[in-house]
């Protein structure tokens, strides 16, 4: 029960944080990228916020010998950089451009009801299961 | 508040997020591989998934409740688009083991190469790709 409450907790938090900050909005999200063009640092404060708050709170929770509600940390364990990293990532970043969502952002503005944003999600998620079927042949 | 204020008090709360799944979950707080596991993974592992992917979608509808500043406008995507990019996003964020919040907040907080090497690739990858749109759009 812990670990659910927990779960939902910790993606309530994250969800306002998304609104909060700026990545719901698309446009603001592409003139970030819009690096050689009308460019626009605000995502870069995000970015900034969000590492600040994570690099110093994970140095105290990874101390301890376990989180609270599970026997140990979950963390990843690949360490090479391979193929399907440098495609994966080549992939998205321009799937990211195209829409100026990546998936936090994306379910975060589920609930404001636009087109764009209702075709993204399913999409999205096709996406997510066509990679579990083709990752092993890369 | 400028909205470079708000977008550090987002991005921090990103990173309260990110604390709380590790120390009482002991997990990433990675979106797009949550998401996906809430369709792979067996059925002891989807339900945590799923909340988490539900509190973001209530944590996003909050601030525009409060607030009408917070609700962005609409998506300048067509659905068309919003489609061929969403398949993408979905196929590299699960090849690539990770979105903006797994490699770009959680994996570089913890200083992982893999994670340093993705931020960069698919900054780099939306950066080209804005850049074309608009040189091809003019929008």
């Amino acid at each position: 029960m812990g670990k659910l409450l927990a779960a939902l907790a910790s993606g309530i938090v994250f969800g306002i944080g998304m609104a909060v900050s700026g990545m719901t909005n698309t446009k603001r999200v592409q003139d970030f990228l819009d690096f050689f063009g009308a460019w626009d640092p605000t995502l870069a404060f995000v970015m900034g916020g969000g590492l600040l708050v994570t690099t110093l709170g994970y140095r105290f929770v990874l101390r301890n010998p376990a989180p609270l509600f599970a026997g140990s940390f979950s963390l990843p364990t690949k360490t090479d950089i391979d193929k399907s990293l440098l495609i994966g990532a080549t992939l998205f970043g321009i799937g990211w451009g195209l829409v100026g969502y990546c998936p936090g952002p994306a379910l975060a503005g589920l609930t404001y009801g636009y087109a764009p944003t209702l075709a993204f999600i399913p999409a999205m998620i096709a996406g997510l299961l066509l990679a579990q079927k083709i990752a092993p042949k890369i | 508040m400028h909205h470079f204020v708000l977008a550090a008090i987002g991005g921090g709360l990103v990173g309260v997020a990110a604390i709380m799944m590790m120390a009482l979950n002991g997990r990433i707080a990675g979106v797009s591989g949550i998401l996906s596991g809430v369709f792979t993974q067996g059925a002891g592992e989807r339900l945590w998934r799923l909340l988490f992917v539900l509190g973001i979608v209530i944590g996003g509808a909050l601030p525009p409740l409060l607030n009408a500043d917070f609700k962005p406008p609409l998506p300048s995507a067509g659905v068309l688009l919003a489609v061929v990019g969403g398949l993408l996003v979905g196929l590299g964020t699960g090849l690539g083991s990770g979105c903006t919040s797994g490699h770009g907040i959680c994996g570089i907080a913890r200083l992982s190469k893999r994670s340093i090497i993705a931020t960069l690739t698919f900054m780099t990858a939306g950066i080209i790709t804005v850049t074309l749109l608009r040189l091809t759009t003019g929008g």
